[in-house]
């Protein structure tokens, strides 16, 4: 059976003046799956985020959450989320109590449930012995996890965490990911992170966002295997198909040609080859030593790779 | 049929009226408990008293002097409240902002409107308990003299209403920076201009002096420590904390856009 989606993105474009932070973004979160949202820095994570929770409206488009639109059903649609923002947002003269029970009562829960949750969400981000100190005084990995304390209080569908590990000691982001990893089975976790490791330690799927626009999209496994497997070129060559496709397939290390016709006599060619194989002078030789037309070459799986090099590939240690 | 529908919907209407009326309270009720435990609050009513106590001294120190409030009042409204209501006022939005606890705030099941009214409720709480520490000026008139308690009333009603309008000049000042301190600035300046449209009006004549006097937060006032209690100045006072109130809300708002 297929799981329902309960957050549907469609088309997502903002802009922030003349400039595009995102463009035509558009993904579905099914129910009980953590969907890490990767990116470089400025790729648009923090802005789809901010759109998803409902505190941008998207220059176009629709974000629905458990089927409620966040630009005219904004409230229904907040109600079922939880959400902690890049920086955590703390009011530094509350305790941990006195903060959790303002976010509980801001979103109309009751004094009974708010006394309960706040027990059960003190236990499951081991806040335990820190419940009547004043945030202010809290260190930044206890400051993070009272941000998660507050985004699941009111047991919400869905959380949404933006950068939830960045800037705490090593340590704390191995248990801060096993938290959002137990929280995963109950809830659906929408995560943004520039650190490769992180996705494929604790999501489902991933979303590879590049300056605004998703350059892929499907499980962490599947997205290894796909950069690390083979390396494309695309050439666009004027002359006989047959002798093209032989040539290129006769390059040393080429693993495959897949042709598609263009107009005139030329056609697209998909060079596949081994990833750690560089065959990009050799396609342009061979093709211009028979003397046909050389239109265009494109390195095509350069675009992911060079995206996965901007990232975070290593864990950050102390 | 079509009345049993009206029925349920002045009962939903009154549902979003509690829930709406819950969420501001509990926004007020944050906000004064921050007053209460802050020592900022205490500060500023200390210093308020130090000075409306200067003001008040010199007021019936005259040969000819009156027991009455208008003597205090008057200075205060014009030279202590531009600062002090856009410092209780700094803090309220400005804050959010820095924290980044804005961005929690208008994404948790809260209206815009409810957040700055909620803001709003809890420092006019704080300012109307910071006058009233003034009261001790009033018990002295009366002990020591023979005030005519009418005056004494209107004059502090349209204090408070004055003063009201001040503040909801500092929330809207502190909705437009992260930073307290420009924030307090703003305020003081944008109260300053309202008042000086009072003085601007005698530098003109017909209808644009006019213009300039009403429009003047300072010169409605008048009339009340006068004794006058006009419908159209409780009018005035009541139509200017509901447009900066509005427009912090539409504030609030912009921030979401950029």
């Amino acid at each position: 059976m297929a799981a329902e989606p309960v957050i549907e993105v469609e088309n997502l474009t903002k802009y922030y003046g003349n400039f595009p932070a995102i463009s035509d973004v558009s993904f579905t979160v099914d129910k009980g799956e953590i969907l890490g949202f990767l990116g470089p820095n400025g790729a648009g994570k923090s802005t789809t985020m901010k759109i998803l929770t409902g505190y941008m409206p998207p220059t176009e488009g629709v974000v629905r959450i458990a089927g409620y639109d966040v630009v005219s059903q904004s409230l229904e649609a907040r109600k079922r989320m939880g959400y902690l923002p890049e920086t955590v947002p703390l009011y530094t003269d509350m305790t941990v109590r006195g903060y959790l029970g303002f976010m509980g009562s801001i979103r109309g829960m009751s004094r009974d449930s708010i006394r309960r949750r706040t027990g059960d969400v003190v236990d499951i981000c081991r806040l335990g012995d820190y419940t009547d100190t004043l945030i202010g005084k809290l260190s930044k990995g206890f400051r993070q996890r009272v941000g998660i304390a507050q985004a699941i209080l009111h047991e919400p569908d869905i959380l949404i965490l933006d950068e939830p590990t960045i800037g705490i000691d090593p340590i704390q982001v191995v248990e801060t990911r096993q938290l959002i990893k137990d929280l995963g089975t109950e809830h659906t976790v929408v995560i943004s992170t520039h650190i490769l490791p992180e996705v494929s330690a604790i999501c489902q799927r991933v979303v590879i966002i590049h300056e605004g626009e998703i350059v892929a999209m499907d499980s962490p496994e599947n997205l290894a295997e796909r950069l690390q497997a083979s390396a494309q070129v695309v050439v666009d060559v004027r002359g006989p198909k047959e002798k093209v496709t032989a040539a290129l397939q006769g390059i040393d290390g080429v693993q495959g040609v897949t042709v598609t016709p263009l107009e005139r006599g030329a056609a697209t060619y998909t060079v596949t080859s081994g990833r750690d194989q560089d065959i990009r002078e050799e396609v342009a030789r061979q093709v211009v030593q028979q003397g046909w037309g050389l239109l265009r070459q494109e390195s095509l799986s350069m675009s992911l790779e060079e995206i996965f090099l901007r990232l975070t590939t290593e864990e950050p240690s102390s | 049929m079509t009345a049993l529908r009206q029925v349920g919907g002045y009962i939903l209407i009154g549902l979003y009226a509690i829930q709406g009326g819950r969420n501001t309270a509990t926004i007020a009720w944050k906000e004064l408990r921050t007053y209460f435990a802050s020592p900022g609050a205490y500060i500023v009513a200390a210093v308020f008293l130090a000075v409306t106590g200067v003001l008040f001294v010199n007021s019936i120190s005259g040969t000819f002097a009156e027991a009455s409030v208008r003597g205090f009042l008057e200075p205060t409204a014009l030279f202590v409240v531009p600062v002090l209501a856009p410092i209780l006022s700094m803090r309220l939005l400005a804050e959010e902002q820095k924290l980044g606890t804005m961005e929690l705030l208008l994404t948790s099941p809260v209206r815009d409107y409810q957040v700055v009214i909620g803001k709003f409720i809890a420092s006019y709480i704080i300012l109307i308990l910071t006058i009233s520490l003034t009261f001790f000026f009033v018990f002295l008139l009366v002990w020591k003299g023979d005030p005519d308690m009418g005056p004494i009333l209107s004059g502090y009603l349209g204090f408070v209403l004055y003063t009201g309008a001040a503040l909801s000049v500092g929330i809207l000042a502190s909705s437009l920076s992260s930073n307290q301190i420009v924030a307090a600035i703003v305020g003081f300046g944008i109260i300053l201009i309202l008042i000086l449209l009072g003085q601007a009006s005698e530098l003109v004549t017909g209808l644009f002096s006019t213009i300039l006097e009403e429009a003047s937060v300072l010169e409605h006032f008048n009339d009340f420590s006068r004794g006058v209690i006009d419908t159209w100045h409780l009018v005035y006072y009541l139509t200017t904390i509901a447009t900066f109130l509005f427009l912090t809300v539409r504030s609030l708002e912009s921030r979401r856009w950029r």
